[in-house]
């Protein structure tokens, strides 16, 4: 399983992961020597096997919807990159 | 205070601090010492916190003169630096949470802190836990305190290597494919992987929700049980913790394991294996068995060659959604000069993530991409199941299996950086664990040209009081437990 240059760059565009011309080469190379070792898996019979997404089986974890203390304003923001006026401020989205 | 001290385990260190031979804040400068001292060579430290230990460790000792002391009060521990800290950086060694300070604690912090544990710093990492030699620590790596030329293992090779180094006296670290016993195994110090769901993962950076589970890394078993009696139950604001009460983990140590049931699984003596690793795991398990165990040595796990492929399809695809949300927007680091919005976003995830994360992120996005998904993510997810039926079955057989922890000793700096297939390769004894979500243990078994060497302990779901007793009952029987790395 070898992948195309082009597949690299359209992986990285569904991860919005920017890459190097040379980063887009080494991933090539070592996705491709990964994935070839993932190929046993098409060997192993799973007919009627179902999926397991995780290994405690709990499911519908529900609580009361109660009021609870939350976080402030200020401490939400403290991380921020960039703010303004009690927002994040970004990039315009649409130009 | 002197030296003899710095590698005390915590149950040593509880009963001094309760003789009065000496104080948490005498003990507590005694570790940040050793941390200014050793940890330029080691490399196991991110952030030292040493105002908020001195606080911490004044108010331990009102607790000790008060006669109000837990086991863990006063002692001086680390945190692997992707549980969140309160006031304190929580960088996962990333470039991209290098200036994040989180506004709350995770719980198993939260539960130190009522414990009266101590804390001293943030240990270093494999960035975002993804990793098996801490050698993608984006800000340095970290060595083997019992070689420096070598690796401490990872992801939580930072807290391994810290306590093997007699730095802090316990830490936690967490476990996705073999994170805790790796490490511990390489270190020669005890790790706990609990079984998925015993302890909470509220405030854990998450890599790959359905594997990381949060554990300790100590000197002895009987440390490991005391810290698990501290961060183990359930919690509301963590869903996947499991509503099961918690035992008194040391009740369990009680050196008896007559007639315990023991399978060895022969997929785990795995071809390129080391030699001297197979004949001291041999030698360990012929110890239990002398102890009064029983033996298998014919159990068979076929499904366990698949595990690699499968951890390595699951993990990477869990990691490329729970890494989706560092996008320079609300925190973490953000590049300046982008062109637009997306071409921002896309920078500050080229320049703020490592190689290795960035390889895991592309390997997830392509595992579940359109026309990939059932080819690889779901059949991994069935192979999954296949995987813990087929452990299900042994358990009904044997009490536990018993195993190497990894291949291997340590490997020197460096060996294995540019091959991430023998990389991943080195945690081949401790994915499938994660993949079924038991509970496994590393305790020391011995040394190769004085190199580590670790015994991987495997229980049903929620048996760690099976585990701790036949690891105590060997550390009871051998000494390998009480070697300190002399650096």
């Amino acid at each position: 399983m070898k992948l195309s240059r082009e597949e690299v760059l359209h992986i990285a565009r569904l991860a919005r992961l920017g890459l190097s011309d040379e980063e887009v080469e080494t991933v090539r190379e070592q996705l491709s020597n990964i994935l070839e070792n993932f190929e046993v898996l098409q060997t192993v019979d799973t007919d009627d096997v179902p999926p397991t997404a995780q290994s405690i089986h709990l499911s519908n974890v529900l609580r009361k919807d109660e009021e609870c203390a939350s976080f402030t304003q200020e401490e939400i923001l403290a991380n921020a990159p960039q703010k303004e006026d009690g927002f994040f401020r970004v990039r315009a989205v649409l130009e | 205070m002197t030296t003899d001290h710095d590698q005390l385990t915590i149950h040593e260190a509880h009963r001094l601090l309760e003789e009065r031979r000496f104080s948490s804040v005498e003990l507590t400068r005694a570790c940040l010492d050793r941390i200014r001292y050793l940890d330029e060579r080691v490399g196991a430290v991110v952030t030292v916190t040493e105002e908020l230990a001195l606080r911490q460790a004044a108010e331990a000792d009102k607790r000790i003169a008060a006669g109000d002391a837990g086991p863990l009060t006063g002692v001086p521990m680390l945190v692997k630096d992707n549980m969140c800290t309160r006031g304190v950086l929580t960088t996962c060694s990333s470039k991209m949470l290098e200036s994040f300070v989180p506004p709350y604690n995770a719980t198993v912090v939260d539960k130190l802190e009522e414990a009266g544990a101590v804390i001293i710093g943030k240990a270093n990492m494999d960035e975002f836990a993804m990793g098996s030699s801490t050698e993608h620590s984006a800000f340095s790596p970290t060595h083997n305190p019992w070689d420096l030329s070598r690796v401490p293992g990872g992801s939580s090779g930072g807290s391994a290597a810290a306590v093997a180094a007699g730095e802090a006296i316990f830490a936690l670290g967490s476990d996705t494919g073999g994170s805790i016993r790796q490490p511990a195994g390489f270190c020669s110090v005890t790790g706990l992987k609990p079984t998925y769901g015993r302890v909470s993962r509220y405030g854990l950076v998450a890599f790959a929700s359905s594997l990381d589970q949060i554990g300790p890394l100590t000197q002895d078993v009987t440390d490991c049980a005391l810290v698990m009696n501290a961060i183990a139950g359930h919690d509301n604001r963590d869903s996947t913790s499991a509503p099961i009460p918690v035992p008194d983990y040391t009740q369990c140590l009680n050196g008896d394991v007559k007639g315990l049931k023991i399978g060895i699984p022969k997929e785990y003596f795995v071809e390129g294996m080391q030699p001297e690793v197979e004949d001291t795991i041999r030698a360990a398990i012929g110890q239990l068995e002398k102890l009064g165990a029983s033996i298998d040595w014919e159990v068979s796990l076929p499904h366990t060659r698949h595990a690699l492929a499968v951890y390595y399809v699951i993990a990477p695809s869990e990691a490329s959604a729970n890494l989706a949300r560092y996008d320079g927007t609300t925190y973490g680091f953000r590049y300046k000069d982008g062109e637009s919005m997306w071409d921002t976003m896309e920078k500050t995830r080229q320049f703020g993530f490592g190689a290795e994360v960035k390889r895991r992120i592309m390997l997830g996005t392509y595992a579940l991409s359109a026309g990939y998904y059932d080819a690889y993510y779901l059949k991994a997810q069935k192979v999954r199941t296949l995987i813990r039926r087929e452990f299900d079955e042994a358990f009904e057989k044997f009490d536990v299996l018993v195993t190497p922890t990894s291949p291997t000793v340590p490997f020197t700096m460096g060996e294995k950086l540019d091959d991430p297939v023998q990389m991943y390769l080195s945690d081949v004894c401790t994915l499938p664990i994660n993949i079924a979500g038991l509970p496994a243990i590393s305790i020391p078994a011995g040394f190769a040209d004085g190199l580590p060497i670790g015994m991987q302990i495997i229980a049903k779901p929620f048996a760690e009081e099976t585990i701790l007793r036949i690891a105590h009952a060997f550390q009871q029987a051998t000494d390998w437990h009480e070697k300190r790395a002399r650096i």
